[in-house]
């Protein structure tokens, strides 16, 4: 066996290496089927409830870091130079429960108990963050976790312990191993592309960036899975046949972040946790709705490349993006192409996207320090849900107080991420005043014609956007024009 | 025995009343604890997975099976022809229900065939191909449409009347009219359904299955394989959620993996996957409630008329049952002096609808707070000076008639809604919130207190019995067994608090073990709230058999008179002398005691004659009442709980913990049900609310973000139950009811009060906001 035909990979305490993996086979089902550890549960198959929460370990900057994942849309051939640590890892040697785990029967946080491995891990997760978590860390931390008995109070409640009782020095799994996982992972990290399966049933883990290039040259059709939060849902609920499937979640080359006076590079593989720091440093108002997208799971798993890449309508990070004017880089062996990340969607599943190309970067331009600029995401639930309708407007004012520029972009509201450019229109050079606000908001009937489905019909849809344009307006103004869960957004 | 370690354990670890935690705590948070699929499969096990039809209703031309049976790892295909016995689950026995689809199917992923596989990937993969040729058939799927399309019924309607509703509304100074819909809800257990059917010799089969009722998956297993229920056994240790969706809606995969199991002689699992479980099985009814009061000025209801439509989907199912507790509980806790009510249990051309926890008593009770609202904004007044003017009276008074004519006797509403007025300082809370909802442009506050009266025992009345079977081994460790299911609602803890309070004994002496129809046979589904009622009781009985003949033995052997033993902790007093219980128990099996017992409950007083609309369904009621407060968003419709205070009626809790659990869990289901989690079906009949990412329950951060929970301490069941508790699973749903007048309040702030929003539920941001829109323009 050579190194470039298997993956290896850490479970709990165990070296795993593997040369029959199938192309799109789940972490969950590994786990429970061949490993039988069914600790960890299938409640959804599609990353939603969380009930097959594992923490995974990887390297990023030469540091361990462990993050909570669902792996019921986790793919297998994406786990090399990770440690997979499930809810069996967590008890001592003697038994004795892990801090979070005892909380939880301390508080009376199980009843059905089928959640509540799922639970622990998300738990355990954020507990590994150091910190000591008050309620919207917690209730943050629990966004990809779904209870239907105990309506969470004892499962908070026992979050809230342990943040408050944190003891020094516990058994902790993943502590007590950290120098040796480390090693252990930089030792499993490709240095050559690793190619599994035959013909039907390709893995391809590239090594780099460039090799990625070459394997799409070669491989137009092939698909490629970041975080499989999307590609994962193909697989559990439309049974697609993927040949080959291509993995750039360990490409670390595809994971820097850089900061520059003129904006924000973020790689395409920088997952939704990773980028939220640098984002919220460059556009604070971004941080309520990177805490809204998905569970805590989703976020650590997907990224803004593939939430672009993938050309969804709703996909709720493309609205502020081009409210922003950020610009995509596209690379292939003929090398790279930029362009403004409006012009990418060119219709319902379409994108400007050639064979063999991929989303190598995308720059967010940092905005005027006077630019007035929001997003909202409107939803049927507050967290974890799709939107119905995603806005995000970014206003220049002149001296006088009127609009220099506008700059507004929905999600839901069209079959790609459309500007409003008749409203857009419709303000500029009009002074920023609930006259113009009103005014402007007839011009949303010439921008959009939104569809009706099961998240809002499009009455709603054209009516909730057009009252976001006035909330933006009473907010930039100082009127008190949103709910707010807890007082400090955290 | 060394007398100081008596002396240190005067206490047992878990009598009743105390709040043990649940008995399987320590393995659920440590992955530990056994569902169905975590069970090592028997060797060779083939998984089954569903054909499923993509018409709401059509004839079946022709079905073309061959590339199903040709995909890799298919082993058998299943179709209706191939059911050995009744091709029916109809758990009344209307035989409207096939297991397989033959013929037609009547609605939009009705099961057709199923695959049995080599694996479970293998079998999903090859349900895909199959090809089936329809005619289409015009189809309805909500009330409406039906309503307007001949209005077929899938069961026999109900109507309950006392006085003169028409005369007494003619004859009001005042009244109101309307309707309001009620959506359904999506159980989403956390474990979807599962079965695994393991072949045994002859005729016999055992099935572990994930129901709330294993003896009618027993009957429908031995029913579909035309075997005698003894050649069935049914098997469950817990599940991962029911809530009435494990009911009757098991029995579909039962069935389909015991004939393939019987059929292939392996063991065959069947895990549908969550999108196939949304679509295939049943959920809470929706309803259409149409409604007519009188009244006086000083809001007194004089009369009342509704008429409850519920679509029932296909087939009947539990929907005459569930379409009657509608009806008993749209007075709530109200006097209705003439009243008529009226169901309409429709069939439309959907899954078929089922049990769930409340099982139509919640869509009963929107329809009467409802009417209350309407009454309170007619007349300008706090609607909980209408709830309170409409109380029941005090038992003997000439107001405690319910429409089916049951006498509340037990009555504890107004100090409960008294109690917690005051706690929850609710009046200074409201003022606070006109005055807040004077200034602010865009947010609104609403708060509302509603009261929860809900019957207990199942209608059915023959339901209301159940079994157990106690054994003490030789070495004093006890084995307990009965009739009740757990799905985690921690009654097998508290049971076995009750067994472990009989013998004195502490609870880690007492094993639970998995429900199965081979130690207590014609068990009732655990639902209705009963369980612990029913089970508690049986365990009782029998452990109070054992312990009788331990008395006797130990009277004669030690010569003394019976009273002069008792069972006291860890030990048995036989006059001074003290025994260690293992001790004792050894000496009994020696002397030749029996020391295993059935125990049997059923419950008193109970009669109902349905064909009247006449009798005393009901044992005892269960009270609450809560106060919520909540926020919306004018210009969106989003919303937010800010605060919710609960005072609850479980009797003398047998177990504090786990009914506070109970009250929060059921608290925060039931407001899911009422804002956020809403069932969509397109044009085609096809529900496209079939996962979490489109069907919405609630989630941490959308719990009330200050819940205060309090259990009424000094309520005592009136009737002698186990323990003088009270049933506790379902009458905390409907305390969400105040969540949807809250937000009703703040819409109608809008508006002045002018006008009640008749908000609609489920309450989602857009119908919050297109509620504000109609009132802004009134």
């Amino acid at each position: 066996m050579q190194e470039t035909d298997r993956i290896r990979f850490m479970l709990n305490d165990e070296d795993v290496v593997l040369d029959d993996v199938p192309a799109t086979g789940t972490l969950l089902d590994w786990l429970r089927l061949r490993r039988r550890l069914t600790g960890t549960k299938e409640g959804c198959a599609e990353g939603d409830c969380g009930a097959c929460t594992v923490l995974v370990g990887r390297l990023l900057g030469g540091e361990l870091v462990c993050e909570s994942v669902n792996a019921c849309i986790r793919l297998l051939g994406s786990m090399n130079a990770t440690h997979v640590v499930t809810v069996e890892h967590l008890a001592g040697a003697d038994g004795a429960l892990h801090p979070v785990q005892q909380a939880l029967v301390d508080h009376h946080g199980s009843q059905c108990g089928f959640c509540t491995p799922g639970f622990v891990m998300s738990l355990y997760g954020l507990w590994l963050s150091g910190d000591r978590p008050g309620r919207p860390a917690i209730e943050r931390a629990l966004q990809g976790n779904l209870c239907r008995c105990t309506g969470y109070e004892p499962i908070v409640a026992a979050a809230e312990a342990v943040a408050a009782t944190r003891p020094s020095s516990v058994f902790d799994p993943i502590e007590r191993t950290r120098a040796a996982v480390k090693e252990k992972l930089a030792a499993f990290s490709p240095r050559q592309t690793i190619r599994l399966g035959g013909t039907g049933n390709r893995i391809v883990v590239p090594a780099s960036a460039d090799e990625l290039a070459a394997v799409l040259a070669a491989e137009p059709k092939a698909t490629v899975v970041a975080g499989s939060t999307d590609v994962g849902l193909w697989v559990t609920k439309q049974m697609r046949e993927l040949d080959p499937v291509v993995f750039i979640n360990h490409l670390q080359d595809l994971q820097a972040i850089e900061r520059t006076p003129a904006g924000l590079s973020i790689g395409a593989g920088v997952t939704y946790t990773q980028a939220c720091e640098a984002l919220c440093a460059l556009v604070p108002a971004l941080r309520p709705l990177i805490d809204r997208i998905g569970g805590a799971q989703v976020r650590n798993m997907g990224t803004i490349g593939g939430n672009i890449a993938n050309g969804s309508p709703i996909g709720d990070t493309p609205p502020p993006l081009i409210a922003l004017g950020a610009t995509l880089t596209l690379r292939s062996t003929t090398g790279r192409r930029e362009m403004p990340l409006e012009d990418y969607f060119i219709a319902y599943g379409r994108q400007d996207r050639r064979p063999g190309e991929f989303v190598e970067s995308l720059f967010v331009p940092a905005p005027a320090e006077a630019d007035l600029f929001a997003v909202y995401k409107i939803s049927k639930r507050r967290d974890e849900d799709i939107s119905a309708l995603c806005g995000a407007l970014r206003l220049r004012l002149d001296a006088a107080g009127a609009v220099a520029e506008a700059r507004i972009c929905f999600g839901g509201m069209a079959a790609t991420p459309k500007r409003a450019t008749h409203v857009e229109a419709a303000l500029a050079g009009r002074p920023w005043t609930e006259a113009t606000v009103q005014a402007a908001t007839a011009a949303f009937d010439h921008d959009y014609t939104p569809l009706s489905d099961w998240r809002a019909t499009a009455a709603y849809r054209m009516l909730a956007a057009k009252n976001l344009l006035l909330r933006f307006f009473l907010e930039t103004t100082g009127e008190a024009a949103q709910l707010r869960r807890f007082e400090e957004v955290a | 025995m060394d007398k100081s370690a008596f002396e240190e354990r005067k206490t047992i670890s878990a009598p009743v009343h105390a709040p043990l935690r649940h008995d399987s705590a320590h393995k659920h948070v440590a992955g530990s604890a056994d569902y169905i699929d975590d069970m090592p499969e028997p060797e060779g096990t083939l998984h089954a997975a569903l054909g499923m039809s993509d018409r709401a209703h059509a004839e079946i031309v022709s079905m073309d099976l061959a590339a199903v049976r040709a995909a890799p790892g298919v082993v058998w295909v299943m179709t209706g022809a191939d059911v050995p016995g009744h091709n029916d689950i109809s758990p009344t026995g209307r035989h409207d229900e096939p297991v397989l689809a033959e013929g037609k199917v009547e609605f939009h992923g009705q099961p057709v065939f199923a695959v049995i596989a080599e694996t479970r990937e293998a079998a999903r993969r090859a349900a895909r191909l199959a090809k089936i040729e329809y005619r289409d058939l015009p189809h309805f799927t909500d009330v409406t449409d039906t309503l307007a399309n001949g209005a077929a019924l899938v069961t026999d309607p109900l109507t309950l009347s006392r006085g003169d509703a028409d005369a007494a509304l003619a004859a009001s100074p005042r009244r109101i009219a309307g309707a309001v819909r009620v959506g359904g809800q999506d159980h989403f257990y956390l474990e979807g359904h599962i079965a695994l059917a393991i072949p045994g010799e002859d005729d016999e089969v055992t099935v572990w299955s994930s129901t709330q009722h294993p003896s009618e998956v027993q009957h429908m297993v031995g029913h579909a394989l035309g075997v005698p229920s003894n050649a069935v056994t049914v098997q469950v240790r817990r599940m991962g959620g029911g809530f009435g969706g494990k009911e009757t809606q098991s029995n579909q995969f039962a069935a389909i993996a015991a004939i393939a199991a019987k059929r292939l002689k392996r063991a065959v699992k069947f895990r549908p996957d969550r999108d196939e479980d949304m679509t295939a099985t049943g959920k809470r009814h929706d309803f259409l409630v149409s409604y007519e009061a009188g009244f006086d000025d000083d809001g007194r209801i004089l009369a009342v008329k509704a008429n409850y439509a519920a679509r029932c989907g296909f087939s009947s199912d539990l929907s005459g049952p569930v379409t009657d507790r509608a009806l008993f509980h749209a007075d709530n806790a109200y006097f209705f002096p003439h009243v008529r009510l009226t169901s309409q249990p429709l069939k439309t051309h959907t899954v078929s609808n089922t049990a769930f926890r409340g099982f139509g008593g919640p869509q009963g009770m929107v329809g009467g707070e409802r009417i209350v609202e309407e009454i309170a904004y007619a007349l300008g007044k706090d609607p909980l000076e209408i709830r309170k003017a409409n109380f029941y009276g005090e038992a003997g008074s000439d107001r405690v008639l319910t429409p089916y004519h049951q006498p509340v006797e037990d009555n504890i509403v107004a100090r409960i809604v008294d109690e917690l007025e005051q706690s929850a300082d609710y009046q200074a809370r409201r003022k606070a919130i006109l005055a807040f909802n004077a200034t602010s442009r865009v947010i609104r506050k609403g708060i509302a207190l509603t009261p929860v009266k809900f019957g207990i025992s199942f209608t059915a009345t023959w339901y209301n019995q159940a079994g157990a079977l106690v054994h003490v081994y030789q070495d004093g460790s006890i084995h307990l067994n009965h009739g009740g299911t757990e799905m985690g609602q921690g009654l097998f803890t508290k049971v076995a608090q009750v067994l472990a309070d009989a013998f004195q004994v502490d609870i880690a002496t007492v094993k639970i073990t998995a429900t199965t129809t081979a130690k207590v046979p014609n068990t009732s589904a655990t639902a209705a709230s009963s369980g612990s009622d029913l089970n508690g009781m049986a365990a009782y009985d029998a452990a109070r058999q054992i312990k009788e003949r331990l008395v006797a033995f130990a009277a004669e052997k030690w010569g003394v008179a019976p009273d002069a033993v008792a069972f006291v902790p860890h030990h048995v007093r036989i006059g001074e002398t003290l025994i260690p219980f293992a001790d004792f128990i050894k000496q009994a099996y020696m002397a030749r005691v029996q020391l295993s017992a059935a125990g049997f409950y059923k419950t008193p007083k109970i009669h109902w004659d349905r064909a009247k609309g006449i009798g005393s369904p009901f044992y005892y009621f269960a009270y609450g009442a809560a106060v919520s407060e909540v926020s919306i968003d004018t210009l969106t419709g989003e919303y937010q709980v800010d605060r919710v205070d609960i005072l609850h009626d479980v009797g003398r809790s047998l177990n504090p913990a786990i009914d506070r659990g109970q009250v929060e869990g059921a608290f925060v289901q039931g407001m899911g049900w009422l804002t956020t989690e809403e069932l969509w079906w397109d044009d085609k009949g096809r529900l496209r609310t079939h996962a979490p990412s489109t069907y919405k329950i609630p989630l941490a951060s959308d719990r009330p973000k200050i819940f205060n929970v309090r259990l009424a301490e000094w309520s005592e069941n009136a009737e002698p139950t186990i323990g003088r508790s009270k049933a506790v699973g379902e009458p905390p749903f409907m305390l969400a009811i105040s969540v949807l007048e809250a937000l009703s309040m703040a819409v109608a702030s809008v508006a002045g009060y002018r006008h009640c929003p008749r908000l609609d539920a489920p309450a989602t941001p857009e119908r919050v906001l297109m509620a504000v829109e109609r009132l802004k323009g009134m």
